[in-house]
């Protein structure tokens, strides 16, 4: 068996990698549920008919899908300049505080507008986001510091924070007049109007578009734009594919660094807010921290080969799979299912993106054609 | 009784702790060690311990023999369980030359909190009750009241003194000997190793599993000793410290060593603070925050300055090896 650089890569292989990853995640899934005294088919129905085909599933998917979307563009946006941000799940929290914090303060202040309410929610989360990614920003560009490790240990300074806010604390985030509240630790509501609305379509049986996935997918277009079609998303580009021509070609590394590690962070952050006024609604510690929302985007982002674009139907499709894991827990639907089919469906897509840089070659001798299905599904 | 009040102080019960709380750091960041410096950057290592924690574990509850053999066979599975993780990740890497760096994180994904390692704690139905056997201090000689020094050199458990001797051993493999010689030459230079008759991929595999394998039993130092039981995602970013544990150990067994057990100071601090009753006006995420925002301050003091040219790193770290595009 050898491999072969290819000197051009096709179009359809772009596709067909991801979508035959998918296919043969599922496949060995089936394996790890055979294995495990599991009957693959009943799972999967289940399965699908929670995420895509039962009552209700597509709306519940969006709720699910909606915060995939924007850590899925958080990481894409990094990890394209092969900056890997993976402090997206803290950046999240962070955008979920300052969204929160807003809303009950502006509600304290006796503000009635939605509008505003909206603005304001989505500035906080992404200035808190931002914020909380300048600091292994900083640190990379000027002490060279690893930005994996430094962007993932804030992730669980933030998720102790959430803590401390909620339960191990009087804050302004907590809930300390209700009787529930008072009986165990709870976070404080947001004002009504402080709620992100969202639009019925009547198609597939009735699905709510909360106005959060409206924004992500605005925003997808908008950073494919700033990706492909602007100086900016060219020299980030260079830069990703080698630091050493960017710098003798003048770019200002640092500068990007910090810029594109603040933009993932704002994304995250976004995220985060839209998390808190489309559906949350309240600080839950325990809620965030257990959806793993941050982590999950790099699996969107991978999946998505790193395009914005297609950052919103895989996180769809992702969401889909996500939402059935909330709502099938029990005995029969296996706990960690998610996580691991994710894993399985990123290890294929990965083993996928060979085929799309080489050719593979069976045998030592003249070169063979060889058949592209049984090639996707190696 | 006079020299037990001395063992009581705080910096013996805090010392004690950190090597009990770094020992699990030390093998997973030995284990990466290996990896590494044959060229092989496995970010998966938090991953492979959850899965090691939770097999180890299980193994421990099934195997109804003498404690010392149930340990040790579950030392075994834990290792067995790792390397495990470890070749999916050696196959996309080194086979299919996959980004080391995604391939790692899908590995933590994969085998994680939410993942592999939840699911078969739950399929096997391991939570909620404590191992039926774990490991325990071993009072060596009679030592381990001798004042200071007792606890934390002779009332430690088998684990701490495997984890010595291997450093003892990684250390002599790495420098003196030929196999050891060789793994360098991979990491550093895959192309040379390759010129002179090394096997670049057989030296690649074998040591991202050994790396795998220690990853393991540094999981089941957790559900064996420090919990001891199954609780999902018990190993709380342990993994990804002792990542960083091998940047800030300079590529060296010996210093990796000395900071697992710094950090394990870190981590063994708010419990201990929590049962003398200390500093109870300072809210408890402080303390419990501090191993993470040690991890982050150590590794900008280890990167910038002097030793910013990466001092120890392994040139060829994280490069795939491809014979036909050198």
């Amino acid at each position: 068996m050898r491999f072969e650089r290819r000197l051009d890569q096709p179009r359809w292989l772009a596709v067909a990698v991801p979508v035959g990853s998918i296919a043969v995640g599922f496949a060995l899934m089936a394996v790890v549920l055979l294995a495990t005294g599991h009957a693959p088919g009943p799972t999967y129905r289940r399965l699908l008919d929670s995420a895509f085909f039962g009552d209700g599933a597509l709306s519940a998917t969006l709720v699910s899908c909606t915060p995939l979307v924007f850590t899925g563009l958080a990481a894409a946006a990094a990890f394209r300049m092969r900056l890997y941000n993976i402090g997206g799940e803290g950046q999240f929290y962070w955008g979920a505080i300052a969204g929160v914090g807003i809303a009950l303060y502006l509600g304290d202040r006796g503000v009635h507008s939605t509008p505003a309410y909206i603005a304001a929610t989505a500035v906080a989360g992404a200035a808190a986001g931002a914020a909380w990614a300048a600091i292994p920003a900083l640190l990379r560009a000027f002490a060279h510091t690893n930005e994996i490790i430094t962007s993932l240990m804030l992730n669980y300074v933030a998720g102790l924070v959430l803590t401390y806010l909620i339960i191990d604390s009087h804050s302004y985030w907590r809930d300390l007049e209700s009787f529930e509240g008072q009986t165990f630790p709870l976070g404080k509501m947001i004002p009504e109007e402080a709620k992100w609305p969202s639009a019925s379509l009547d198609a597939f049986g009735g699905i709510v578009l909360p106005l959060g996935f409206g924004i992500g997918a605005a925003l997808a277009v908008v950073m494919w734009l700033v990706y492909a079609r602007t100086r900016f998303g060219f020299e980030l580009q260079v830069i990703g594919d080698s630091p050493r021509s960017a710098r003798f070609a003048g770019m200002r590394l640092r500068r990007k660094v910090v810029a594109v590690m603040c933009v993932s962070g704002a994304v995250a952050g976004l995220g985060g807010a839209s998390f808190e006024a489309d559906f949350a609604y309240q600080l839950d510690p325990t809620g965030l921290q257990t959806s793993f929302y941050g982590y999950m985007g790099i699996v969107v982002a991978a999946l998505a080969r790193y395009n914005p674009l297609a950052v919103v139907p895989v996180g769809f499709l992702l969401g889909g799979l996500v939402n059935a894991g909330f709502t099938l827990q029990g005995a029969d639907f296996p706990s960690g299912l998610v996580g691991v089919m994710q894993g399985l469906i990123l290890f294929c897509a990965l083993a996928g993106e060979v085929l799309l840089r080489y050719r593979l070659r069976i045998g030592r001798t003249a070169p063979r054609a060889v058949d592209p299905q049984a090639e996707a599904a190696t | 009784m006079v020299l037990a009040s001395v063992n009581d102080t705080f910096v013996v019960v805090i010392a004690a702790a950190a090597v009990l709380y770094g020992t699990p750091l030390l093998f997973a960041a030995l284990g990466e060690l290996l990896a590494e410096r044959s060229g092989v950057l496995n970010l998966g290592v938090e991953g492979m311990m959850l899965v090691g924690a939770v097999m180890g574990f299980w193994a421990v509850q099934r195997l109804d023999v003498a404690d010392g053999v149930s340990l040790a066979g579950a030392l075994a599975v834990a290792a067995v369980a790792g390397a495990a993780m470890a070749l999916i990740h050696a196959f996309l890497v080194i086979t299919l030359r996959a980004n080391q760096i995604v391939s790692g994180l899908a590995l933590t994904i994969f085998a994680g909190a939410a993942g592999l390692s939840s699911y078969l704690g739950n399929d096997l139905n391991l939570s909620g009750s404590p191992a039926e056997h774990a490991f325990s201090g071993l009072d060596i000689a009679g030592l381990g009241d001798l004042a200071v020094l007792g606890p934390i050199l002779f009332d430690q458990s088998a684990l701490v003194y495997l984890s010595w001797l291997l450093v003892l051993v990684i250390g002599v493999y790495l420098a003196r000997t030929r196999p050891g010689l060789n793994v360098r030459a991979v990491g550093e230079s895959p192309a040379s190793a390759d010129a002179m008759g090394i096997d670049v991929t057989a030296y690649r595999y074998t040591h991202t599993l050994l790396g795998g394998a220690l990853a393991g039993i540094g999981g089941a130092c957790f559900s064996l000793q420090i919990t001891p039981q199954w609780v999902g995602g018990l190993t709380g970013g342990a993994g990804w410290i002792a990542v960083a544990l091998v940047i800030f150990a300079f590529w060296r067994p010996d210093l990796c060593l000395v900071g697992a057990y710094l950090f394990g100071a870190f981590s063994a601090l708010p419990s201990t603070l929590q049962a003398r009753g200390w500093l109870t006006s300072i809210p408890s995420e402080v303390f419990s925050s501090l191993p993470y925002v040690m991890t982050v301050l150590v590794l900008v003091a280890v990167s910038s300055g002097a030793a910013r040219r990466r001092l120890g790193a392994p040139a060829a770290l994280g490069v795939p090896y491809v014979r036909e595009e050198r």
